[in-house]
């Protein structure tokens, strides 16, 4: 069952046409990574769907619902949940205090609490729960803000390159716990440049060439597709 | 409840502060069996603005909303309470004008702040349309001097200003002296406690993580616009509480306390308080206010020049803010910490961002 579909969705700013009559669809309970070269449109697709960008055509629907008009928050009280591609956490705030502005509207009192330490502990940022959020490491914030999508429990998971600039090994424990979030039912989205990180965790794979859906299917097939390889893999990477 | 009169937004917990704060609020009540009418007055005239500072700290300091309109809506609540109080015939019926000019003052802020933030007006450009139409007030009234100008039987009075409201009245009691402050205690102490508990509510928790990241915000799915409206509603609205009580008690009003010097003294208070704190904002201001009325018996020249040097001291020196650095200081000497720990660097930190 389809939970995003993004219908017929291009997006041009001024005469230059970032995406350009995408058709996409996520189904409920997959880990699908977007993928492609340098300005393919990926990020601008990402921002189609999170609600940053209206479309300059097409439409967008959200477990059938059309949502092309709202506003991101709505989205995010639909069931969606953002990470964005640069570390976008509450830097002068203690790090608790980020995971609870984002876990406060679904639990309070000591439920929230216990929350709020267990993400805290899965990410590895309880011994870091009083430092302000912009003292810690690059990947440490990546972590922050995945904890803090995650503590919305939405439905589905858009994370826009969650590993820029972690180390391998910080990328893998991303990508194993991204697998065990689908495992509980949850949807992803990813956006990813890291073929490691997608090999690790792809079901499907959209691949993005110029605005426009270049390939699509498991990652299998899209791994042994040459085209793909050519424009953007590599062909050394392909084998 | 009382559990958000602490939190992670507010500078001061534990025994010792509250320990403080009952000393100074049983100071303040003593004050007026020691001190002569006069002198009373004059306190009274101070706590006055301090609902204006303390409403453009919320804005400022913990919605990072600098708006450089908190004498429009001081204007709006000071005429308001002037016109209901006359067209109202004076009384009792001046408690409902005290009321009713507040929530003008919060109606305008609504209809002002719903253009502008729904808009997209942020930063610098929020200051510049509150500071503008704090100006086209200040002017518009300044023009009002004929005798056309009136809405009932109050005449408006242009430069001259408003006069010939009673002041808040029970029955045929003229609070007035002694009585404004304590009301005037009364309700700073009200304010300020509930201010606190705001801020460290979940909904002060949304208000300043709109400060730091406003898109971070809206993506854990909060209309942001509605927690920057609220803000802005609340903290003009007590600019509007400080206009309608100083037209009590002075029973006049002028566009001059609307104007550009006039709107520029609650960001100066606040900046050399310590925005980001509502404790350091209170005291700050009370002292400030206090230093400026001092200065003014002998030269009101002098006392701008000492407040523009004060702004520009603040800026250079202690951007956040004087008293607030001061009340870490004595925090930090209090707890044995050295500065540099971790701990306060966080609570430095959290309670103050340099980008807004």
């Amino acid at each position: 069952m389809a939970l995003v579909e993004v219908k017929g969705v291009s997006k041009r700013f001024g005469g230059l046409t970032a995406v350009s009559g995408v058709d996409l669809t996520v189904n409920a309970g997959e880990i699908h990574c977007l993928i492609g070269p340098n300005g393919a449109g990926k990020s601008t697709l990402f921002k189609l769907i999170v609600g940053l960008y209206p479309p300059t055509e097409g439409s967008i629907l959200f477990d059938t619902v059309d949502i092309t008009k709202e506003r991101p928050y709505a989205r995010v009280q639909r069931g969606m949940s953002i990470k964005m591609q640069a570390p976008s956490v509450f830097k002068e705030l203690p790090v608790r205090q980020n995971i609870q502005t984002a876990l406060q509207e679904r639990l309070s009192g000591a439920e929230r609490i216990a929350e709020e330490d267990r993400l805290l502990t899965l990410f590895n940022l309880a011994p870091d729960s009083d430092k302000l959020a912009g003292a810690l490491s690059h990947g440490q914030q990546q972590w922050l803000e995945i904890g803090m999508a995650l503590a919305l429990k939405p439905q589905l998971l858009l994370l826009d390159e969650p590993t820029a600039g972690m180390s391998p090994e910080e990328t893998f424990k991303t990508g194993e716990l991204i697998k065990s979030f689908n495992a509980e039912g949850m949807t992803v989205l990813v956006v990813e440049h890291d073929m490691a990180f997608v090999r690790q965790v792809a079901q499907r794979v959209t691949v993005l060439h110029l605005g426009k859906i270049f390939a699509r299917g498991d990652l299998e097939s899209i791994l042994q597709d040459e085209k793909v390889a050519e424009i953007y893999l590599g062909k050394t990477h392909a084998h | 409840m009382f559990k958000l009169l602490e939190g992670p937004q507010t500078l001061g917990r534990g025994r010792m502060f509250w320990a403080c704060f009952l000393v100074v609020l049983a100071g303040a009540l003593a004050y007026p069996l020691f001190a002569d009418s006069y002198d009373v007055g004059n306190f009274a005239y101070f706590l006055i603005w301090i609902f204006m500072a303390l409403g453009l700290c919320l804005m400022w300091g913990y919605g990072g909303m600098l708006s450089f309109g908190q004498t429009l809506f001081f204007g709006i609540a000071g005429y308001g309470y002037g016109v209901l109080a006359i067209n109202m015939g004076g009384g009792t019926a001046t408690i409902a004008a005290l009321v009713l000019s507040v929530v003008l003052a919060m109606m305008a802020a609504g209809i002002l702040g719903y253009f502008m933030i729904w808009g997209g007006i942020n930063g610098i450009f929020f200051g510049i349309v509150t500071l503008s139409a704090t100006l086209v007030l200040a002017f518009f009234l300044g023009q009002t001097a004929g005798p056309e100008w009136h809405i009932g039987p109050a005449r408006l009075n242009g430069f001259n200003g408003m006069k010939g409201m009673d002041p808040l009245t029970v029955g045929d009691f003229y609070i007035e002296g002694s009585a404004l402050y304590y009301v005037m205690v009364a309700l700073i102490v009200i304010v300020y406690l509930a201010l606190r508990m705001l801020v460290n509510s979940g909904i002060g928790n949304v208000i300043v993580a709109t400060r730091e990241n406003p898109q971070r915000a809206e993506m854990l799915g909060y209309d942001v616009r509605k927690y920057q409206l609220l803000t802005f509603v609340i903290g003009s609205g007590l600019a509007g509480l400080s206009g309608a009580l100083y037209t009590s008690w002075g029973q006049f009003i002028t566009p001059s306390s609307i104007g550009l010097p006039a709107a520029a003294m609650p960001i100066v208070w606040v900046a050399f308080s310590g925005r980001s704190d509502l404790t350091a904002t209170l005291i700050g201001s009370f002292l400030l206010l206090f230093g400026f009325q001092t200065i003014t018996v002998y030269s009101q020249q002098a006392a701008l020049v000492l407040m523009g040097a004060l702004l520009l001291a603040t800026v250079m020196l202690a951007p956040q803010g004087f008293v607030l650095g001061i009340g870490k200081l004595v925090a930090d000497w209090l707890r044995g910490r050295r500065r540099g720990d971790g701990d306060v660097v966080a609570e430095a930190g959290r309670l103050q961002s340099e980008e807004s």
